[in-house]
Order: structure tokens, then sequence, then C-alpha cells
């Protein structure tokens, strides 16, 4: 059976959920090969065996973290030249992504990005414009690469041997040309990452301001959520950048999204659309995003999430 | 210093977009647009010129009609543009696009290519990597801040934690986030002066491109089915009279979330 390399995405030892996500996918059409970049494969290995890996490539070089997206696509590159792969997947986060498009020129193999699920033959589902049309699409050049979004599919456990196997890549030259000199820690705190999180809190233009966020952050907290804000909100100020979901910014699929003072905009919607489960909560009747809502309560946000927030901590604490 | 900055014109996502039934995008049902990434990319580009001298020339590929949003362009105060138009282009993939846009920037020459981080049609964010591969220049991606010290590049790239540092050197590409800047609205000079500003039409024959290496028939990745979404089923919206946060706390527990 070909093997289908997955690219993981980890933080030192640990595995990042996606990575499960993309090994149980890969299982359905070849033997899962993990590839590592960088240090703790050793201790990463374990989680990569309750997901069905059969191998773990790993090449611990320092210079996978140091440089943007290039010595992972050489190695990437490497890998399918000698171990002829049935496909590549990898995650479809921003270095995913930039690692994909690298592979997909060097080895002149086409390239689906977004996945939101892959059928038989290796069709990829992928949601368009916003969310409004589905799409199947399948590589028919070179090796399909594809790039999958992150909370798209569930993991399920399958036991795999995750074999180790060190390989060496003489990185080029050429592929150190823009490095990273230093990673700036903004936000830290114990919230999960918005694009993997099960449950995303959302704050827009009816929170009103920066110190309101406090509300959104509080209910998110209580429900062990990822804080994400719309345009509005961080065209404004009131939130950082890199937590806006939309056209613009991030594509979340959580479990559960729930939009607080968002009206819900097509530039909104684009980023949350997928979601499994949406809860809205607005003052005004009319707005779009109640289209979409499984729950909508039309009301006074300042009312109703601190009650939200306390009904949600009694019940915990039951 | 020779700024390229690629601009693509997609359909406005405020009017309905289609596809048509050879999967490509419907073009004429909704109005054309400069992609907004994009109007950053050129903000970035005319702030470097002037601080640093030199001229921005827009690069963009796709139809005749793609002239609207090169006007623009250069009424917000480019120099010059190149207008990559050819039938044969047409349902074009990433690594076609990538291959045409690299003809022509290897054609034209360049410092700095700057992109916006993805088109909001096709969404890929893959053509600022793909080009960096293929001219084999340094990629500088998802920039929130870009500094230019002669010949030295270094930005600040988001990243979900923060930022990070990263640095090389000229020429390289750059793929802008909308927080790098707040784009220039055009002037009413600025959009006369446009009218008189130089723009180059290429076709692949210029380039030096075989047109059966391009357009939708040679894609690498190809459409097989589409559909509308189904609506989603409409769901409880209860207006809040004082319990509104205890009903939704029902809701996220009958769901099993609490």
């Amino acid at each position: 059976m070909a093997e289908i390399l997955v690219l993981a995405e980890h933080s030192g030892e640990s595995v990042k959920k996606v990575t499960t996500e993309l090994l149980t996918l890969a299982r359905r059409f070849g033997e899962p090969a993990v590839v590592w970049t960088g240090p703790g494969a050793d201790a990463g290995r374990a989680r990569l065996a309750e997901y069905g890996a059969a191998k773990v490539y790993v090449a611990a070089g320092e210079e996978f973290d140091d440089y943007v997206a290039a010595p992972k696509a050489e190695l990437l590159a490497s890998l399918v030249a000698d171990k002829s792969p049935a496909a590549v997947l990898v995650a479809s986060t921003a270095e995913g992504r930039e690692v994909a498009a690298r592979l997909a020129v060097k080895t002149g193999s086409g390239l689906i990005t977004d996945a939101v699920g892959l059928d038989e033959g290796l069709v990829a589902e992928q949601s368009i414009f916003g969310g409004a049309i589905i799409v199947q699409s399948k590589v028919r050049a070179g090796m399909p690469i594809v790039a999958v979004r992150p909370n798209a599919i569930a993991p399920e456990p399958a036991d795999g041997p995750a074999e180790a196997e060190n390989v060496s890549v003489e990185v080029s030259d050429a592929a150190k040309t823009a490095q990273v000199t230093e990673r700036v820690v903004q936000e830290r705190g114990e919230r999960p990452e918005l694009t993997e999180a099960s449950i995303v809190v959302s704050g827009g233009r009816g929170v009103g301001s920066a110190e309101n966020f406090a509300l959104i952050e509080k209910l998110a907290d209580t429900l062990g959520a990822a804080v994400g804000a719309s345009r509005a909100a961080t065209d404004a100020g009131w939130y950082p950048h890199q937590f806006q979901v939309g056209q613009t910014g991030k594509t979340v699929s959580p479990q559960l999204y729930l939009a607080v003072g968002i009206s819900g905009a097509i530039q909104h919607r684009a980023g949350m659309q997928t979601s499994k489960t949406i809860m809205v909560i607005n003052k005004d009747p009319e707005a779009p995003i109640f289209e979409l809502a499984d729950f909508g309560v039309v009301g006074d946000l300042f009312q109703v999430v601190p009650q939200l927030t306390e009904e949600i901590q009694k019940r915990s604490g039951d | 210093m020779n700024i390229v900055v690629c601009m693509k014109q997609v359909p406005d996502t405020y009017s309905e977009r289609k596809l048509r039934p050879d999967s490509t995008l419907d073009r004429d049902a909704a109005d054309g647009v400069m992609n907004e990434l994009d109007e950053y990319a050129i903000e970035e580009g005319l702030r470097l010129a002037e601080a640093h001298g030199g001229e921005v020339t827009i690069l963009s590929m796709g139809p005749d009609r793609a002239t609207e949003s090169i006007r623009k362009a250069l009424s917000m105060g480019a120099d010059k543009a190149v207008h990559l138009v050819d039938d044969a282009l047409a349902g074009s993939d990433a690594l076609a696009t990538s291959a045409a846009l690299a003809a022509v920037l290897g054609r034209i020459g360049f410092d700095i290519v700057i992109l916006g981080s993805e088109s909001t049609d096709a969404r890929m964010g893959v053509m600022a990597a793909m080009l960096s591969e293929r001219l084999g220049v340094p990629q500088m991606p998802y920039a929130s801040k870009v500094e230019i010290d002669g010949t030295a590049i270094s930005i600040n790239r988001q990243a979900d934690y923060g930022y990070d540092r990263v640095q090389g050197s000229l020429p390289a590409v750059i793929s802008v986030v909308e927080k790098i800047n707040e784009p220039r609205y055009p002037s009413f000079k600025g959009i006369m002066a446009a009218k008189k500003k130089p723009v180059e039409t290429l076709s692949l024959a210029d380039i030096g491109i075989d047109p059966g290496q391009v357009g939708l028939a040679s894609a690498a990745t190809e459409v097989v089915s589409f559909a509308d979404r189904p609506p989603r089923q409409a769901g409880t919206v209860v207006k809040d009279d004082g319990d509104g946060g205890a009903k939704a706390a029902e809701f996220l527990a009958a769901q099993k979330f609490i």
C-alpha cells in the first residue's frame, strides 16, 4: 500500500489536533507516514501512534523552524522522490499552505487548499464563496497535495506502530533566505487556538469597546472556548487583528460558534458558516446572522451574556 | 527601487457569486472590484516608494475588464501597469497563474513584489509562496510591518500568538495582511492623472508561455461537481424577556455543550 505523507504540525513535543485529523483521513487512502520536523519527535510519537501512524520520518534539524516554509518544502520534495507517496496532506494553515504551494511548484503537482472532507479517489470537498457553494474537486496532474481545514473532520483514534525513521536532508542555501529571528508572543493565556477550538465565542460591533471584550472573554473562558472578533471589532482596535474571523481573517469550523453583537455581513459569514452549531445573541432581530442561527436570542448582549455566563457556571458547578 | 504590486480583480463579495457550468467563476454575474487585500499591498508599495524612492508598477492578470481595477490602482498613485491578458489564460489554476506572473516579473524586473495574502474569490493564499519558489527569492509572508534598509528587508509576520520577525535581503516577495496600513482613497487629481499613465498589455506570446500549458484544460486540479449549500434548517429564536441568557444555557445543555 502506498504511503500518504502527513506533515505534522506540532509545538515542541505537543502534536496539534489538526495532525490527528490528517492522520484520520490519511488512513483511508494508504499507509499514513508522518513527516516530523525539528525536535520533539521522541515524545510526540506516542500521540501519532494513537491515531494510526505507520511511520514517522524525523528530520530533527533546527533549520525547519528557523526559516520560512522553504526548508520543509525541500524535505517533502525529497521524501516524495524517495517514497513515491500516493498523496501529501498538510494542514490548511498559513504555513501549511505555503509549504504545499512550494511543493506543488517543485513537483508540478496539483494542490487543493482548505478541504473540509476527502472522499474516495481523493476527491476533496471545499466550501467556497463564503460557504454558499460546495465543490468537489480532485488533482489530476502529479501527486495530489491536499491542505485540510483544521477542525473540519473528527479525529478517530486507531493504533499504529509510529515507527521512527531518521531522514537527513541537506537543506540548500536557497531555502534559507527568509530567516525567522524572533518570535514575539503577545497574547498568551490558556485559551485554545482559534482554528483548533471546538467552541469559539466572537464579538462584533455591538460589543462597543475594547473594555467590553472582557465580557466575551469571560463567557469564552467559562466554556473553554477561543475568542474571535468580527472585522468591525478588529478594525476599531477593540481586539487584536489575529483573532479576526471572516473573509480577510481566519476561517473557523468549530462544533459551536457563538456570535455576539455581530450582524453577519458576508465578510464575517465567510469565516464561520461551516460551524456545526451556531448561537447568536444580537439586539437587532433583522440581523442577517439570525439566518444561520440554530439558536438565537434577540436582546441586549450586556444583559444576556452575563446571565448566560452565570448560568453556565452554575450548571458546571453542579 | 522597482516595486511591483500584483493585483487581481475579483467578484464583489457583496454580490451573488456563481460558477458557470464548466465550474469556472462567472465573472459577469457579479460586479468586478479590486481584491481588497491588494489595496493594502498597493498602499504599502506607495509608502515604500515614498520613503525610499522608486517606481510602483501594478501587475494584473485577467480579462479585458480588469482594466477597471488597474485604473483604480493607478489613481491611488501607482506609476504604471502591466496587464497580462490572453483568452488562453481563462480557468488557469494557481500553478499556471504563478508561472505566468513569474514570467512577466522576470521580464520587467523587480526589487520588491508585493501581494495581498489571499484573494477573496479563490482564497488559496499560495501565490506569494509560489512566486517566491519560482523566482528563487526570499518570501516575506503575512507582513503586518515592512522595514527596508538598503538591501536588507525585515518584516513582522502575523502569527496566532503575536508575530515573528523575519529577515532577508532584496529582491524579495512580500504578502501583506490588512493590519499593515490604511489604504488611501484615490484623489480627484489621482483619478485624472491615472488616465494618462501607461498600461502595457502583454499576451502569452510576449512572455514566451505556450498557451497549451495554461488555462482550464491544462489545470492540475479539476472540479468534479458543485452545488449550492443546502440552506441551514431554521433555528429557534427567542426574544430576551429577562431570561434570554438562561434560555441560551438551556439550549447549550440540551446540545451537551455544558
